[in-house]
């Protein structure tokens, strides 16, 4: 039995009308937009089963964008997000998508940068607001950004989670949760990690001194309340 | 938190307490913070609710679709009339019910309690009682720990999402959760207060959730208005001695077997109930035309 808070049942203060085409979408986009990293010039978005039947009537199109720009699911810019978008040059294209065997409120972003680089994101929005982020440029991951989340890509050696591990001990973080996915034996890994307290960006900065590790980013969820 | 309504009443009799003051004391806890600040953080999301329940009201509020809108500020001025059966108290509930059901709708700000779909119930519940029994925001903030606190114990047991359970599960625990903790407000026993959240999804028992269009509108908004008259006259229907003949538990377990029991095109998918009427079709086609 999952343990409920009071905020779970009343709460969370969001945006209407839907906590999972609305405030789940924002959330989406928010966690993409910074595992993007860098401007982004131009944000597609594939929209599978109900968020691409449904996307216009529910605001989800405006909450996905909205989450690009880094809107959190109750800010109230959320429903001008595309006249906010549009000021900052930013591109935006909606496409309905058959994305396969994937939840009914699923959503892929394929993400331009300044730098012409682009990253493909996908996650599904799974009731209440909450998210799943599955594939990332291809590489299976899963994690709800409920935590604060440790995204690490590094050359798949011996002894690099205990690094990492021991990184976290020092600055006393208990780890929750940790998955690491690889495409095989000393190729490039990825490591999705969930833990009880913040990842300050200074703790991201000693994972990515690693020597193993290609690229390293910390994920906190913000706390509510703030408005 | 306790995992049953029975262990709930158990536990709040022993210790002498309201459910509400229970759900403070877990909720501190649990996320290992002090009463205070549990209480100052319900008491911000109290004002979201003032905020969305009123806002309709003074001002007519049009959904994105256009689907719904402008209903909360003509029953608020049909109440100001004077003229109306139920009179001003309830008639007002209902306009606050349906001002934060559209103010979602439009994409404002609510408090999902527990759900988006059903936000209009517990704040037009609370603040509605509140202000005729003459309640003070500590008293209103409380209201909603106890109505938390009924919610959890549902969660648990059973479902609050329309997807899983439909309509019963969604406004249905909404209306219970408002109704329990109007009793409680009023000086009722926890047992009580959970007599009351009983009778309530008794009466909505197999409600579906078949929203047009897919949106969070028709029927959702008017259900919001249903589902708070049900929580006030219940808490009153309580208070006069009324018990419930089938223990809360026992209610909440026979809603989700319901739940589980309905077919998916009566679970939020829009392929059953009014959603495929004639004319919600003919209003999907319009919403969706381009």
């Amino acid at each position: 039995m999952r343990d409920y808070s009071v905020f779970d049942i009343v709460g969370p203060i969001m945006i209407g009308p839907s906590s999972s085409h609305t405030a789940g979408a924002a959330r989406l986009a928010k966690v993409a937009a910074i595992i993007a990293e860098g401007k982004i010039i131009k944000a597609e978005f594939l929209l599978h089963g109900s968020f691409g039947e449904t996307y216009k009537g529910h605001g989800t199109d405006k909450a996905l964008v909205a989450g690009i720009l880094g809107m959190e699911p109750w800010d109230e810019r959320l429903r001008d997000s595309f006249a906010l978008a549009a000021e900052q040059g930013i591109e935006i294209i909606f496409t309905p998508a058959d994305l396969g065997e994937v939840h009914p409120n699923t959503v892929k972003f394929i993400l331009t940068k300044e730098d012409g680089s682009v990253s493909n994101i996908t996650g599904s929005s799974v009731g209440g607001g909450n998210i799943l982020i599955f594939d990332i440029d291809g590489q299976e991951v899963a994690f709800t950004g409920q935590y604060p989340t440790l995204l690490a890509q590094y050359r798949d050696l011996p002894g690099v989670i205990s690094k990492v591990s021991s990184v976290l001990y020092e600055e006393n973080i208990n780890i929750a949760n940790m998955r690491v996915y690889r495409s095989g034996k000393g190729k490039t890994a990825m490591m999705a990690l969930e833990a009880d307290s913040e990842i300050t960006e200074a703790v991201t900065e000693k994972i990515r001194n690693i020597e193993e590790m290609e690229r390293v980013q910390s994920i906190n969820p913000v706390v509510e309340g703030v408005f | 938190m306790v995992a049953s309504g029975e262990e709930l009443v158990k536990i709040c009799r022993e210790n002498g307490i309201p459910i509400w003051e229970y759900a403070i004391r877990e909720e501190a806890l649990r996320s290992e913070t002090s009463s205070e600040e549990v209480v100052e953080k319900m008491r911000r999301t109290l004002h979201v609710m003032m905020d969305s329940s009123t806002i309709a009201q003074e001002q007519e509020v049009k959904s994105i679709s256009g689907l719904i809108g402008g209903d909360a500020y003509k029953i608020r001025s049909y109440a100001d009339r004077g003229n109306t059966l139920t009179g001003s108290f309830i008639n007002r509930a209902m306009a606050r019910a349906m001002s934060a059901s559209e103010v979602n709708a439009a994409m404002g700000r609510i408090v999902a309690c527990p759900t988006a779909g059903s936000c209009g119930i517990l704040p037009a519940v609370i603040l509605s009682a509140g202000e005729e029994l003459h309640k003070t925001e500590d008293e209103l903030v409380n209201a909603l720990f106890t109505a938390a606190g009924v919610g959890i114990i549902i969660a648990r047991n059973a479902t609050l999402a329309g997807a899983e359970g439909g309509c019963q599960a969604e406004c249905g625990s909404a209306a219970a959760m408002a109704s329990a903790a109007v009793v409680e407000m009023m000086g009722g026993t926890p047992e009580q207060a959970l007599n009351a959240a009983a009778i309530v999804i008794k009466n909505v028992l197999g409600l579906v959730c078949d929203p047009v269009a897919g949106l969070v509108e028709v029927p959702c908004a008017k259900r919001n208005v249903a589902g708070t008259v049900s929580a006030l006259t219940t808490a009153d229907l309580v208070m006069s001695g009324v018990a419930s003949k089938i223990p809360f538990d026992e209610v909440v377990e026979a809603m989700y077997r319901v739940g589980r029991q309905m077919p998916a095109e009566l679970r939020e998918t829009a392929l059953g109930g009014v959603a495929i009427t004639p004319t919600a079709l003919r209003l999907k086609k319009e919403i969706y035309k381009d």
